[in-house]
């Protein structure tokens, strides 16, 4: 009872919170949005009794990616404080494929048979997370981390100085 | 008075009876417990806040060679509850351009990211508001906002040096970020938890052997300096260094707000410590606590303001760094080390050592990458302390 009141008050906050990320007109306001739709998230996590997830969640999400965003719009002057349109010249394109995606996303919905059963948590999922990633999914992770890292090489060849 | 009679579990069995009594449901018993808890967490960290700001500047004062607070009350205890006064009764200016929601929302966040790490420290084996099972992980998302908090205000505040404050803010958190949880995580792997609680639990040894600041010097060497960072005091206080952005983050806020985030700042040097203690220096283990719980929060409290006496001594002592010379500190210097110490104690932990041989090949480990790391830090100070003083060697031009 008290789960569901929480959870229905936090999806409202969350959807609330990605409506006014593509809405606002201020991008600075965007990232802010943004910010609370993880939060949200995160929260429905811990609703969810995915403890790591959501600590994970914020993060990575809150911790890097939101100030990474918010950062590189503080950095690019034109963009702060004016107020941006929420249309340009691709906004024909944008729709389409926005459309597109959410059309194959609820069909994919739709086809999911999800548990209606609840499942027991298992008591220690930190533990089994672990050992899958460095058991069963041990190669998606490391492609992963090759991934993260020609993605920072590829950061320091740009930003470094050039002698000679 | 028979002493083994104060057990804090008691006060908690207490209250639970009263609640039952009342004939509340079984959900309800459980929130009202839950915001009890929090409520005492959040009374606890403010109450403390007081002291810590009076027993800072005393420190500070006499470090300096100066008085400190001497005026209001005995030894100027009051200082800071004048001083809470004076802010309150202060007006609360807005810059007529400034951000207003994330401007207003900024110094509550900076508050809220430090109450919300309380809720994992254990004061004692008992006394945690919540010992999740990745509450090392939940620290850093934690303190993920506290940086989020500054951007905001640097941000919103639309002041250039707030701005600068703000950019600073990501530069040095995120960086100092890094070598923390590194440092952190060391510990982690080798008590085979996250829970903060079972971390203090795996120090449990005779007369403290068995703290990881034994085993692990250069662990908590880089975790001190990344805290001292992650703390905004000096050495590393680019984010409101005086003499070059005038406040830093903060510069437009006045009166209550700027109080926010002056409390902020003392509480999260304070939950550095205590966080520090709970992984290096066995959290609320001490001699006689199997016997006596209640001691627990004793040692835990007097470790805790033990090292936050250290940090305060350091922001007394040192001048500031330049925010180059910081940023490469950090980069050049902390982070290569930290990942060299947590590959060879990664390498340690596998060889799967008796008990005391293990003990002792981490603690050589420690050393011997603490003072390669030094010897070559030195002499490439060395090298750029002879170099010659020009920006640029001029080039002959060839005929």
């Amino acid at each position: 009872m008290l789960q569901q009141v929480i959870f229905i008050l936090m999806a409202i906050f969350t959807l609330g919170m990605a409506l006014g990320t593509v809405t606002a007109r201020n991008l600075f306001h965007a990232a802010l949005f943004l910010v609370g739709t993880f939060a949200g998230v995160a929260v429905l996590y811990v609703l969810l009794e995915a403890e790591f997830l959501a600590v994970s969640q914020v993060v990575v999400y809150i911790g890097a990616i939101a100030t990474l965003i918010i950062f590189a719009i503080m950095l690019s002057r034109s963009m702060m404080g004016k107020e941006a349109g929420a249309m340009n010249k691709q906004w024909l394109f944008a729709a389409g494929g926005s459309a597109l995606l959410f059309i194959v996303l609820a069909m994919l919905l739709s086809k999911v048979p999800f548990a209606t059963q609840v499942a027991p948590v298992p008591p220690d999922t930190i533990e089994q997370i672990g050992s899958s990633f460095v058991g069963v999914y041990v190669i998606p992770f490391e492609v992963a981390s090759v991934l993260l890292l020609v993605a920072l090489i590829g950061a320091i060849m740009l930003a470094r100085e050039r002698h000679g | 008075m028979d002493l083994s009679s104060i057990d804090l579990r008691a006060i908690g069995a207490w209250f639970h009876g009263l609640l039952i009594s009342s004939g509340m449901s079984q959900t309800g018993i459980h929130v009202i417990e839950a915001l009890v808890g929090a409520l005492l967490l959040l009374i606890f960290g403010l109450t403390l806040v007081i002291f810590l700001i009076w027993l800072e500047r005393k420190l500070a004062g006499r470090i300096q060679d100066r008085l400190g607070p001497n005026r209001v009350g005995p030894y100027g205890l009051l200082q800071t509850v004048a001083d809470a006064l004076k802010l309150l009764t202060k007006e609360d200016v807005t810059p007529l351009d400034a951000d207003r929601v994330p401007y207003n929302l900024a110094p509550g966040l900076a508050v809220f990211h430090v109450i919300m790490a309380l809720a994992v420290i254990p004061f004692s084996n008992r006394v945690i508001g919540a010992d999740i099972n990745v509450g090392v992980l939940y620290l850093m998302a934690v303190g993920a906002i506290g940086s989020m908090a500054a951007l905001m205000a640097g941000w919103a505040s639309n002041n250039k040096y707030a701005l600068i404050g703000g950019f600073r803010v990501v530069a040095q958190l995120l960086s100092y970020e890094i070598p923390l949880v590194l440092a952190m995580i060391i510990p982690v792997m080798v008590s085979g938890t996250m829970r903060m609680n079972g971390l203090a639990v795996a120090q449990g040894s005779i007369f403290g052997f068995g703290w990881f600041v034994w085993t692990l010097p250069l662990a908590f060497l880089i975790f001190f300096v990344a805290s001292l960072a992650e703390g905004e005091r000096a050495p590393f206080d680019l984010l409101e260094a005086e003499s070059e952005i005038v406040a830093g983050y903060n510069i437009e806020y006045s009166g209550m707000k700027f109080a926010w985030f002056f409390l902020a700042f003392f509480m999260n040097s304070w939950v550095l410590a205590a966080i520090g203690t709970t992984i290096f220096f066995g959290g609320w283990q001490g001699p006689f606590v199997d016997q006596l719980p209640a001691l627990g929060v004793i040692y835990f409290l007097g470790k805790t303001m033990i090292l936050f006496f250290v940090q305060a001594w350091v922001r007394a002592t040192f001048p500031r760094l330049r925010i180059d010379q910081m940023m490469s500190f950090c980069w050049k210097f902390l982070v290569p080390m930290a990942l060299v110490l947590f590959a060879a104690v990664a390498i340690i932990l596998k060889l799967n050592l008796p008990q005391p041989l293990e003990a002792i090949t981490l603690l050589v480990a420690n050393v011997a990458i603490l003072l390669t790391g030094v010897t070559l830090l030195g002499r490439t100070q060395r090298k750029a302390l002879y170099a010659p003083k020009r920006a640029f060697t001029p080039t002959i031009p060839r005929l």
